[in-house]
């Protein structure tokens, strides 16, 4: 079976639906987790799902623009992770936890 | 509807799902990053079938080497793959339940409203090195040079977090041993 082929057999609204129930489940984590490292991970799994969109548009579409912008947002990503987690190491050091519940002593 | 679908594009779709499910249910925050690692491998697989190569490559290598292994090293040094975490109330499982799931039901809607404008137009080739570099390095030039900005930034950023200041070391040890 070539590559080309699924493109006549799987519709575009597949996709959708993929991509919709990956982001709703980094959702979920985001909402129901409390371990600050998992919430990173929710959000890139988030993105990933938005990546999975953009790139079946673009190849749907023919225009790789869709696709230069997912190569754009796994720069955002990769830059989003490296200072969270340092500041999420930072945290720890001093609270000794990584509980979102530190949140509740920002003062400002 | 999904019985046409073809076999890979289903096995794919189905191991994705779950192992995402993973990641947000699992106890045990290691579990939690190799589900993740897995995940990605799984949406480099629908990049390869969707006919972007290079985009499944840069995949595996900036998602599941370098960001996950961050994530496995910030875990590992912070010593919490053990099963720490404070469990939530059922009350906020089911309220982030809801919420995600109004979520999905919401986006599913809209788009069943909106129905289909997109016009298929697969062109081979597209997702190979030397399209996208050529579109990278003509029409997007500038937003790429930002990126180099960006990425300078949160290096700085990143170094400038995780040294040591021993003045604020030596005022939580002295907090510490008052309290």
């Amino acid at each position: 079976m070539s590559i080309l082929s699924v493109f006549n057999q799987v519709e575009i609204s597949h996709y959708i639906y993929l991509s919709t129930v990956l982001f709703s489940i980094g959702l979920f984590g985001v909402l129901f987790r409390r371990n600050a490292i998992i919430l990173l991970m929710c959000i890139e799994l988030m993105l990933n799902a938005v990546n999975l969109l953009f790139t079946a548009f673009s190849s749907y579409m023919g225009d790789a623009d869709g696709q230069i912008f997912v190569f754009f947002i796994m720069v955002v990503a990769a830059a989003e992770a490296a200072v969270g987690l340092a500041i999420l190491v930072l945290v720890y050091r001093n609270t000794r936890k990584t509980d979102v519940s530190f949140l509740d002593q920002l003062k400002g | 509807m999904l019985q046409n679908l073809p076999i890979p594009f289903l096995v794919l779709s189905f191991l994705t799902i779950l192992s995402a499910l993973y990641v947000v249910t699992s106890k045990n925050p290691v579990h939690s990053v190799l589900a993740l690692i897995f995940t990605f491998f799984t949406i480099s697989a629908h990049y390869v079938l969707l006919n972007a190569q290079f985009l499944a490559v840069v995949n595996l290598i900036v998602y599941a080497g370098a960001i996950m292994v961050l994530f496995l090293f910030v875990l590992m040094l912070l010593n919490l793959s053990k099963e720490s975490e404070p469990v939530k109330s059922n009350w906020w499982g089911i309220a982030a339940a809801i919420s995600a799931g109004s979520l999905l039901l919401i986006i599913t809607a809209a788009f069943q409203v909106s129905g289909e404008a997109v016009a298929k137009n697969p062109v081979e080739g597209i997702g190979l090195v030397k399209a996208l570099g050529k579109v990278l390095f003509t029409r997007f030039v500038v937003p790429f040079e930002l990126t180099g900005i960006l990425f300078l930034a949160a290096m700085v950023g990143a170094v400038l977090l995780g040294k040591r200041e021993k003045a604020v070391d030596a005022l939580i040890s002295k907090e510490e041993s008052n309290g």
